[in-house]
This record gives C-alpha cells, sequence and structure tokens, in this order.
C-alpha cells in the first residue's frame, strides 16, 4: 500500500487576521489526511491550532493585520508535530491556569478556554521563546 | 471566504438561532451581534439549533457564556439543540453540560420553555 509510511513536511505563512483562520485549517486537514491520520483525530488537531493561532493573532499582534504566523508541521501517521511561530509580543503561558470550569462559568471568564482545549486535544503543548523578538508554540500529538 | 451564518426566526416568546458552518474567531462577532440585537428586542428564551454548524472553536463557545446569565436573569436561558458529536464534544470538554441544557430536537427545548411560562 502506498502512503502507509508517508512523511509529510510543510510549511504554511499567514498574515495575522482571523479571516485566515479557515486556510490554516484546511492546511491541517490537508497535510493530516496526506499523512493518514484518522479523521476524529484530525478534529482535534485542526482545533487545537486553530486556537493557538486564534490566541496569537489576539495576544501577541493584538488583532494587527500585520504580523506574520508561520506553522510548520512535520506528520506521520503516528505523529503529528505543528510548530507555530510569532514575532509578537512574548506570551508567559504559566501566567494562564488551567481553569475550574464551574467557576470559570460562573465569572464569565472567556478568555484561556483555548488554552486549556489545547492541553486537552494535543498531548504535548510547549512555549519556546527562540529569539528577542520570536515566540514558538510547538503541539504534538501521538495518533496511534 | 468563511462559510458561516446565523439566522433568527420563530414566534414569541421562544426565538430559535440558527448556526450553519464554522464558528470561530473571526466569525463569532456575527453571532454576538444577534445576541445583542435579541437583547434589544428584549428577547431572552433562546434555543440555538446546531444542525447545520460543521465546527465550532472556544471564540463560538464564549459568545454563549457572555451572554447566558444576562438572559437567566430575565427569566430566560440559551438552551441548545441538534448538535451534532464532534461540536457537542467540545462543550462537552468546556463542562458546558453541568451548565447548559441540550436537547436533541429544537421542539424539545422550545416546549421545555413553555412549560415553564405556565
Amino acid at each position: 500500500m502506498s502512503g502507509n509510511s508517508q512523511n509529510i513536511n510543510r510549511e504554511l505563512s499567514i498574515k495575522s487576521t482571523t479571516e485566515n483562520l479557515h486556510q490554516v485549517r484546511n492546511f491541517i486537514r490537508e497535510a493530516a489526511l496526506d499523512a493518514g491520520i484518522d479523521e476524529q483525530n484530525i478534529g482535534k488537531i485542526i482545533l487545537a491550532v486553530d486556537e493557538a493561532c486564534t490566541n496569537i493573532i489576539k495576544h501577541a499582534y493584538k488583532y494587527s493585520p500585520e504580523g506574520t504566523i508561520v506553522l510548520s508541521l512535520k506528520a506521520n501517521r503516528k505523529k503529528i508535530e505543528i510548530k507555530i511561530t510569532d514575532e509578537g509580543e512574548h506570551f508567559n503561558p504559566n501566567i494562564v491556569p488551567d481553569p475550574d470550569i464551574v467557576e470559570f462559568h460562573k465569572q464569565r471568564k472567556v478568555g484561556g478556554l483555548g488554552m486549556f482545549l489545547m492541553k486537552k486535544l494535543m498531548d504535548e503543548v510547549r512555549y519556546n521563546t527562540i529569539s528577542s523578538n520570536k515566540n514558538q508554540v510547538v503541539l504534538v500529538k501521538y495518533v496511534s | 471566504m468563511v462559510d458561516f451564518s446565523v439566522d433568527t426566526r420563530g414566534s414569541e416568546p421562544v426565538q430559535i438561532i440558527d448556526v450553519k458552518g464554522y464558528l470561530d474567531a473571526h466569525t463569532a462577532p456575527e453571532l454576538e451581534g444577534v445576541f445583542n440585537k435579541l437583547i434589544d428586542e428584549k428577547k431572552f428564551q433562546i434555543v440555538v439549533n446546531f444542525s447545520d454548524l460543521t465546527y465550532i472553536s472556544s471564540a463560538g463557545l464564549g459568545v454563549f457564556m457572555a451572554y447566558v446569565e444576562t438572559m437567566r436573569e430575565n427569566n430566560g436561558d440559551i438552551k441548545f439543540s441538534n448538535m451534532n458529536e464532534s461540536v457537542y464534544n467540545i462543550f462537552d470538554l468546556l463542562g458546558f453540560p453541568m451548565l447548559y441544557e441540550f436537547y436533541k430536537d429544537e421542539k424539545e427545548a422550545v416546549e421545555k420553555f413553555n412549560q415553564k411560562g405556565k
């Protein structure tokens, strides 16, 4: 069978606007399908990457559409790794606690949901500062 | 173009919101606009029909969290119906079933409001 051990290496660069989120989702879907990942996991990966990019647009670039977000993806049937790099404001993930869900709803605290979802949906979520002006979030999921 | 649309329908007092397509950070403001309009019109009993919603991210979920208390403070609520499994799973991950009512069918959700009103 062809495609059994397909190794995928792809990159996508977008401007930091929510209008481009659908492009990010299509990029992830196509690459994950080509890698042979199943539909259910693809759904989870797409949502996690959407949340990561949304956070960058909102917090790192504060909705300025001039920023750049670079996604670099490596995948095979067993594992997918997406590195998402931006040049926006540095973000400290440690100041975002895991929400207590009931309290969260009571306080109508909408922020922080995205990161909570990312951690629930992926196996690894790592934040790196790769240079003085570059931030990176690395999302990993083992799918078999 | 992002594939999303939102429409309202229904007779007084229960209003149905139909959401279709992809509800993300880009399209969530459209849904907020609909809730703002309903509040202006003093319509607080809302059923959101998800039968044609394919995708939701936290930005979409946040809209319901932002408006539900206003509805409840005014004798109303936001109830959900006709949700597919993959969309429901996201609501479930974020604990929504503890605090919101989910119905298989839109009618059941509407009836629930009507029962309460009697």
